[in-house]
């Protein structure tokens, strides 16, 4: 099965049906995207600013990573279960939204990061632990995250919009086949 | 009462401009959601402090002078493009509950950011018992969510 076919069999099953119907429950759980993000991305901010010597300048570099770990894992947890659920109330028209991938593409960076900054950057932490200048890598580190946070932020508000959508055709070549549309070839 | 404002308002050519751009909505949008983010983490970096929470070992002034610089910078950049969302449709916001809802509780934020919790968070320990700052951290979090949650549901009517 194609996973456009499992996105339309998802689309047809009951509690996806009830969750994009629902008047208060799909505006309750976009609700909850947004707070989360208020905590979740909010935090990782204040770390990455951190790193680049731009706020909590006397406080250590790992004082801020493990008291604000445990809450960002909480608050990126319940972003990730909300964005599931605001998959799952439109899942055909939410695969083929080219800003749907975009997200997906920067998540898997800002993943990408993370596990760098913690397996190279973060183990070498006693050395610059005190420092308001950090290492170039860990300030590198720092604006990826910030840039790439932002992006996910920016793409996640654009799937919402239509202007890409595959019922809306002609669309650029580029478009039709970074969504997977299913364009019909134009009869003659 | 407040209609002619807001139909007033509508008039003016900043929000006609921007409803008459396909782009220019969701990009101010998008700003608007960023700066929210660092709002977020300037604002609920103190209220977890005064909670007992996150940067527990350091001083409540400590973190809150730190964060005070870009709370106001996320405060100024929401302000700035919050403008423009609500000129580009203010007829919908009038008749919009969540928009007075925000609008009610947003001053009240500000406000109480300003001055109930920043008096808090730079007095000395002694007269700030550990009940009064929960409390105020607690309150600051609720009033930052309502804005926020009535703030997203303005989009839902």
């Amino acid at each position: 099965m194609s996973l456009l076919a499992y996105c339309e069999w998802l689309a047809a099953t009951e509690g996806s049906i009830a969750l994009h119907e629902s008047m208060y429950m799909y505006p309750i759980v976009e609700s909850t995207h947004v707070l989360a993000l208020m905590l979740f991305v909010g935090f990782a901010t204040i770390l990455d600013l951190r790193l680049l010597g731009l706020i909590l300048k006397r406080v250590p570099v790992s004082q801020v990573a493990e008291r604000l770990l445990p809450w960002t894992i909480g608050g990126f947890v319940v972003m990730f279960i909300t964005g599931v659920l605001l998959f799952y109330a439109i899942p055909v028209r939410t695969y083929q939204s080219i800003f749907f991938w975009a997200k997906v593409i920067f998540l898997i960076l800002a993943a990408i990061n993370v596990w760098l900054f913690h397996t190279r950057i973060f183990t070498r932490i006693a050395e610059w632990d005190h420092a308001v200048i950090t290492p170039k890598a860990a300030r590198r580190a720092g604006l990826a995250s910030l840039v790439l946070w932002g992006a996910i932020i920016v793409a996640g508000r654009m799937i919402a919009y239509n202007w890409f959508d595959c019922d809306i055709q002609p669309q650029p070549a580029f478009v039709n086949w970074a969504a997977g549309c299913v364009v019909p070839p134009p009869t003659p | 009462m407040l209609l002619p404002f807001f139909q007033w308002c509508e008039s003016l050519w900043l929000g006609q401009f921007v409803v008459g751009s396909l782009w220019l909505f969701p990009v101010i949008e998008s700003v608007h959601l960023l700066a929210l983010a660092l709002l977020g983490g300037a604002v609920f970096i103190v209220d977890f402090r005064l909670l007992g929470l996150g940067l527990k070992d350091r001083e409540v002034a400590e973190v809150a002078r730190d964060a005070r610089p870009w709370m106001i910078a996320g405060l100024i950049a929401l302000i700035l493009t919050g403008i423009p969302l609500f000129l580009s449709e203010p007829i919908k916001c009038y008749y919009s509950t969540a928009f007075w809802i925000k609008m009610t509780t947003l001053p009240i934020a500000v406000v109480f950011a300003f001055t109930v919790r920043w008096r808090v968070t730079v007095a000395d320990a002694v007269r700030n018992t550990a009940r009064r700052q929960q409390l105020v951290g607690a309150l600051s979090m609720a009033l930052w969510f309502t804005v926020a949650a009535a703030g997203r549901w303005i989009g839902f009517s």
